[in-house]
C-alpha cells in the first residue's frame, strides 16, 4: 500500500460521463490485481474518491482507471490532463481471484464493467462476459472485452443495442444451459441482488464487488459498512477492507 | 530541534500529536504507511461494554470542507477490545488511550472497571457521541450529569481520565468546569457537531441515520473558540481537536490553551497529516526561538 503522487499518462473520454485514465505508478501496479481499488485525492475535497482498477500492465508499470462523473470530486478528476500528478492511496481491498480451472462468467453493469474487464483479462481466453447498460449511448469497453473474452453478450434496458432487458435475462439462459461455472459481478445493487438470487437458485458460486460511501478506504474508520450472514452469524463487514468483493451468498442486500 | 514533550496528568507524550478516536482504528492500517510509534499518542476506536453492530450504511456524507458520519459506535465490546484489539498495540512505543462510551452510567463504570489492569496509559470517556440513542451525548449536555458520571467513573479508573466533551451545548466552559469538578484529569474537545445532508434528487438524507456528526476543516474555528473558552475556565490540561488539517491549526490550538491536539478526519484526506503536523510544529518552534512546545501553550494574546 502506498500514498504517493503519480503521473497521468493519458486521459480520454469514453462516453458523455465516463473517462479512462492511465496512471504511471510502477510500485502500485506491482501490488495490484483485478478487483482492487485506489483512493484518489480530488482537489480540495476532504474525502478521497475510491475508483476500482480496470486494467493492470505490470510490464509498463501502469494501471487504467475508468470512472464516471457523479459529483464535484469526479468532475475535478475528469478535468485533469496527461502529465498532471495525482495523489493516490492504494492498491486497496481484497479483489477477485478467478479460478482458471473453472468456467467463469463475468458480469458488469454500467460503471461496474471496468473492474470486470481486468478480471476477465486475468482469467484468460475462455472468459464469458455479460455487460449491461441503460442504452447504447452509455456503452463502454465493449471492444476491450471482445479482445479478451470467448463471448460477450450485451443487454440494454431500452433495447438500443444487444438484448433488450437485463444481464440476468442472459445469465438465466446461460445457467439453464450449463450451470457448472463461477460468476463474478460488479454493478448497481439491484443488479447484484438479481445476479446473486439467480446464482443461488442454480447453485452457482457467485462473487460480487460492492460499492459504498467510504471514509479512510483502508479499514480504520468503519463507515463503509456491509451486513453479512456468515456461518458464525451476522457481521458488519467493511467494503474497503473485507471487500469490495464478497461471496454473494453472505451479503445481506437489504441490510 | 525544540523539545516536543508534553505531560498530561503524569503521562509523558513524546510530542503533542494524538490520532483521534474512530478515525484511526487501532493504528494497524496506518502502520502499513508509517511507523505509528512516531505519534504522541493513539486514542483507540470507542469501546462499549457489549459489542455493537453500529448503524446501517451509508454512514458518511461529504459536506463543504468536512464530513458527516453516523458509524454508531460499531465495536467488539470491551472484552473483544482487550483480547483482540489492544494486543495489536503491544509493541507500539506511544501513549495508548482507550476510548469508552455507553448508554448508561453503570455501563461506563463497568467498562472502566474491566480496563483496570489493561496495558493502557489513559482513558478517554466519550460523553458526546451524537450517533447513538442515549449514546453519551445526553450525559454531556447537562453540567450536573457530566459531574456525576465523571465522579462515578473516576472512582473506578486506575488510569488518568480524560473526559471528551460535546460541542452541542450552550456554554462549553460550564461543561468543562463540571468535568473538572467531577475529578477529570484532563478534558478533550470537541467531538462532532450534529449535522445533516439531503440528496435533492431522492429527497432522502444521505445518512441512513438521517443525522450525523460533522467534522473536518469546517469545524476548526468552532473547536478553537471552545478550547479557548474551556482553558480559560479550568485548571486541568485540555486536548484540542476538531478540524485540524495542518500544523498551523495545531499551533493555533496550542496558543489557544491546548496542551496537546488530536487529528481525526484529516487522516482520510492525507494519511501522513499527523507526521506533517509534528514536523511543522517543530519547525515553527525553532523559527520562533521556542525551546519547548509547552512554552507556547495558552500564549494567545486576546484583545
Amino acid at each position: 500500500m502506498f500514498q504517493s503522487s503519480y503521473k497521468i499518462q493519458s486521459i480520454i473520454q469514453l462516453n458523455p460521463t465516463t473517462y479512462s485514465l492511465v496512471l504511471d505508478c510502477a510500485e502500485l501496479a506491482n501490488e495490484s490485481w483485478c478487483g482492487r481499488f485506489v483512493n484518489i485525492r480530488c482537489g480540495e475535497k476532504t474525502l478521497r474518491r475510491p475508483i476500482s482498477i480496470s486494467e493492470i500492465d505490470k510490464a509498463n508499470g501502469t494501471i487504467t482507471l475508468v470512472f464516471e462523473v457523479r459529483g464535484e470530486g469526479t468532475e475535478w478528476l475528469a478535468a485533469r490532463h496527461a502529465g498532471d500528478e495525482l495523489d493516490v492511496l492504494g492498491p486497496l481491498g481484497n479483489g477477485f481471484f478467478p479460478d482458471a480451472d473453472k468456467r467463469a462468467v463475468f458480469i458488469g453493469g454500467g460503471i461496474g464493467c471496468p473492474p470486470m474487464l481486468g478480471a476477465a483479462q486475468e482469467y484468460g481466453a475462455k472468459a464469458e462476459a455479460i455487460l449491461g447498460f441503460r442504452s447504447a449511448k452509455q456503452m463502454i469497453l465493449l471492444d476491450k472485452f471482445k479482445d479478451c473474452c470467448q463471448s460477450v453478450a450485451v443487454t440494454t434496458n431500452d433495447g438500443s443495442f444487444g438484448v433488450k432487458g437485463f444481464v440476468t435475462d442472459v445469465l438465466k439462459d446461460k445457467l439453464s444451459e450449463n450451470s457448472d461455472c463461477v460468476v463474478y459481478a460488479c454493478g448497481p445493487m439491484p443488479m447484484l441482488k438479481g445476479v446473486a438470487d439467480m446464482c443461488a437458485q442454480y447453485g452457482v458460486q457467485c462473487y460480487v464487488s460492492l460499492e459504498q460511501r467510504m471514509g479512510c478506504g483502508i479499514g480504520a474508520c468503519l463507515v463503509c459498512a456491509c451486513k453479512t450472514q456468515e456461518a458464525d452469524g451476522t457481521h458488519m463487514r467493511h467494503v474497503c477492507k473485507n471487500g469490495p468483493v464478497f461471496d454473494a451468498k453472505e451479503v445481506d442486500f437489504d441490510g | 530541534m525544540a523539545d516536543l514533550h508534553v505531560n498530561i496528568a503524569g503521562v509523558d507524550f513524546k510530542n503533542p500529536v494524538i490520532t483521534a478516536s474512530g478515525t484511526f482504528g487501532f493504528g494497524q492500517e496506518y502502520a502499513r504507511l508509517y511507523d505509528i510509534s512516531r505519534l504522541g499518542g493513539i486514542s483507540c476506536k470507542g469501546t462499549t461494554l457489549e459489542p455493537r453492530m453500529g448503524n446501517p450504511a451509508p454512514r458518511i456524507a461529504e459536506t463543504p470542507s468536512g464530513i458527516l458520519n453516523s458509524v454508531g459506535l460499531q465495536n467488539p465490546g470491551v472484552e473483544g477490545f482487550l483480547q483482540h484489539d489492544l494486543p495489536l498495540l503491544e509493541n507500539t512505543d506511544t501513549v495508548i488511550i482507550a476510548n469508552i462510551a455507553g448508554s448508561q452510567v453503570e455501563d461506563y463504570v463497568e467498562t472502566v472497571r474491566r480496563l483496570q489492569d489493561a496495558p493502557i496509559d489513559m482513558i478517554e470517556m466519550n460523553i458526546s457521541c451524537p450517533n447513538v440513542k442515549e449514546g453519551g451525548v445526553s450525559f454531556g449536555t447537562l453540567p450536573k450529569s457530566v459531574e456525576n458520571i465523571t465522579k462515578r467513573v473516576k472512582a473506578v479508573a486506575k488510569q488518568p481520565l480524560i473526559v471528551k466533551l460535546t460541542p452541542n451545548v450552550t456554554d462549553i466552559a460550564e461543561i468543562a468546569a463540571a468535568a473538572e469538578a467531577g475529578g477529570a484529569d484532563a478534558i478533550s474537545l470537541i467531538n462532532t457537531l450534529t449535522g445533516m445532508k439531503i440528496d435533492i434528487h431522492t429527497r432522502r438524507p444521505i445518512l441512513k441515520n438521517n443525522t450525523g456528526g460533522m467534522s473536518g476543516a469546517a469545524v476548526f474555528p468552532v473547536a478553537l473558540r471552545m478550547v479557548w473558552q474551556a482553558t480559560n475556565r479550568v485548571h486541568i490540561p485540555v486536548i484540542g481537536l476538531g478540524g485540524i488539517t495542518k500544523w498551523q491549526d495545531a499551533v493555533e490550538m496550542l496558543l489557544a490553551g491546548a496542551t496537546a491536539v488530536q487529528i481525526g478526519t484529516a487522516n482520510f484526506t492525507d494519511a501522513y497529516t499527523p507526521l506533517k503536523v509534528i514536523d511543522g510544529l517543530n519547525s515553527y518552534l525553532d523559527a520562533h526561538g521556542e525551546k519547548s512546545v509547552t512554552d507556547i501553550v495558552g500564549k494567545v494574546q486576546p484583545w
